[in-house]
């Protein structure tokens, strides 16, 4: 169901598309090719942990789970997709895509999140998931059912008879570089230590001088602006159609639920975890074999430890 | 310095809080005594803006603290040691100080502070790598007043700092006490360990089920008998 979507070219049994020849009942191998796997798993888990980082931060601080995250990134593509196309150059894009997704977190938060911070839980989801569902009904009317793409090819880069393309190497790199700025913000500017304070005692916070409201209004922005990071990523790699989300939101709740949810650390394990599960168990068997196997772990590992594999927030 | 008149504050639909009148003057320790659920805590929580008044009037240096947002309470000069301690678990000593240093007008001057709160409390110092959550109970509430004083204040709210302690660390908690007196801190405290409290504070009020029964200097209540027989066992 993801397959072509976050593995565009898993490598196949049989000849793949660079002419290797594999045999089709060969099972796993120290070879080549499990090594390239590997390599692929984790160039996909910098995507991955990327978007788990997001999803943790605000549920870490805020106590509330954006379960339409994934359609706040589509919503960053389309935006980048559009800028891209009416003459912006790709960076420029990108930041238009960041800046737009930053604003519609706080939006969010302030017409759906708000009214309902003290509410049960189960009315959080379900306020959520209804955003979840007009934002694919409204791009479904407004952008139609096309699948889009911004047309920038990268190319791939060749070493040892191994292939990775530009695109995921690129989407890696800055994946990660942001998740580092992100922890140094959060480790030390002052907005960043009341943000952890926050997320671990929110009813003293006024004795310290914290405003929480504008706190929950930057951390959403925060979530935001990483979804339309993950976007101006993801549209290098993927097409664009109303229901991407679908396709990688279960995936990055997986995620986040496996390494603990809030625990920002934790997410970013489980998304190598994970990653490596679909791409070295797609390698082995079939593309799909490999999410069935990830999703199955994943169930083993919550009714082990149904808080996660690393507990809660951190 | 601060001055309440007929306060009344409650939570839902139950008052805590019964027309409170008191003044603390500039320089002064004023303890707040009386037993479990006299609303001894309620009264700092009002103070500090955690929870609403919902009649009468408080001031700090002729600032309506009623009219101000709880969040810019500790701008008027107060800083709050909550029942608890309630330090961040998970943050470093360092990060506890320096979220207590969160306000604008207190981040300019964190260095500075950083090296006198160290220099009061050296043992923070020592453990200002460690997450606050591991120090010991002594060391928290060192941790918690440090990170208090972080933001300036003249007037220093505590709330039951010996609540939770061994007896030989109830000893050095009241010392710390002391010592932030000596450095010219106004201090509010509140305590059931009345006998204890009323040998570093000058001033006392009685807090009983929410209103105030007697006040007057430290030594007066600490001789009268009925403070004695109710409240110090003797």
């Amino acid at each position: 169901m993801f397959t072509d979507l976050i593995l565009r070219s898993p490598p196949q049994a049989g000849v793949s598309k660079d002419g290797r020849e594999r045999n089709a009942s060969m099972d796993c191998q120290l070879d080549i090719f499990f090594l390239e796997a590997v390599l692929n798993g984790l160039l996909l888990a910098g995507l991955l942990a990327l978007l788990a980082l997001g999803l943790n931060l605000i549920f870490g601080v805020i106590d509330v789970v954006w379960i339409c995250y994934a359609e706040l990134v589509m919503v960053g593509m389309y935006g980048i997709y559009y800028a891209h196309k009416g003459g912006a150059p790709f960076i420029l894009a990108a930041v238009i895509g960041i800046v737009l997704v930053a604003a519609a977190g706080i939006v969010l938060h302030q017409l759906v999140i708000r009214p309902v911070l003290d509410s049960a839980p189960i009315n959080q989801l379900l306020v959520t998931g209804g955003v979840l569902f007009f934002l694919q009904a409204a791009a479904t009317m407004a952008f139609g059912i096309d699948f889009r793409n911004v047309g920038i090819r990268l190319g791939s880069f060749n070493a040892f008879d191994m292939s990775f393309s530009y695109s995921r190497i690129i989407t890696f790199g800055v994946a990660l570089a942001a998740m580092l700025l992100l922890w140094l913000f959060l480790s030390r500017s002052y907005i960043g230590i009341a943000i952890r304070a926050i997320a671990q005692d929110r009813q003293i916070m006024p004795l310290m001088g914290v405003d929480q409201r504008r706190i929950y209004m930057i951390t959403s922005a925060i979530g935001g602006g990483l979804a339309g990071l993950a976007a101006s990523l993801m549209v290098l790699q993927f097409d664009i159609y109303p229901q991407i989300g679908l396709q990688f939101g279960p995936l990055i709740f997986m995620i986040c639920v496996l390494g603990g949810l809030g625990n920002m650390l934790g997410g970013f394990i489980a998304a190598f975890i994970i990653s490596e599960f679909i791409a070295v168990g797609g390698s082995c068997f079939a593309t799909e074999w490999g999410y069935a196997i990830a999703f199955l772990f994943f169930m083993v590992v919550i009714f082990i430890r149904p808080q996660g594999l690393f507990g809660g927030k951190s | 310095m601060l001055e309440l008149s007929n306060i009344d504050a409650g939570y839902g639909g139950f008052q805590a809080l019964f027309g409170v009148s008191m003044t603390v003057k500039a320089g002064e320790a004023v303890a707040v005594i009386g037993a479990n659920g006299a609303g001894k805590t309620t009264l700092l929580r009002v103070i500090s803006g955690l929870l609403p008044a919902t009649a009468g009037t408080m001031t700090m240096e002729g600032v309506s603290l009623r009219a101000t947002p709880p969040h810019k309470i500790i701008s008027t000069g107060i800083a709050h040691v909550p029942e608890g301690r309630r330090l961040f678990p998970r943050l470093s000593v360092e990060n506890n100080l320096k979220i207590g240093a969160f306000i604008p007008a207190a981040r300019q001057k964190f260095a500075e502070r950083l090296a006198f709160v160290y220099e009061l409390f050296p043992r923070l110092k020592e453990r200002r790598a460690q997450l606050a959550g591991t120090l010991s109970g002594g060391e928290q509430q060192m941790c918690a007043i440090a990170r208090a004083l972080m933001s300036g204040p003249k007037l220093v709210l505590l709330d039951e700092p010996s609540m939770g302690l061994a007896p030989v660390i109830v000893a050095q908690v009241f010392d710390l006490v002391r010592r932030i007196r000596g450095e010219g801190y106004t201090v509010l405290i509140v305590e059931q360990n009345v006998r204890q409290v009323l040998r570093i504070a000058d001033r006392a009020y009685l807090l009983e089920v929410g209103r105030l029964k007697a006040s007057g200097s430290a030594a007066e209540l600490a001789a009268s008998d009925e403070i004695r027989k109710a409240y110090m066992g003797i």
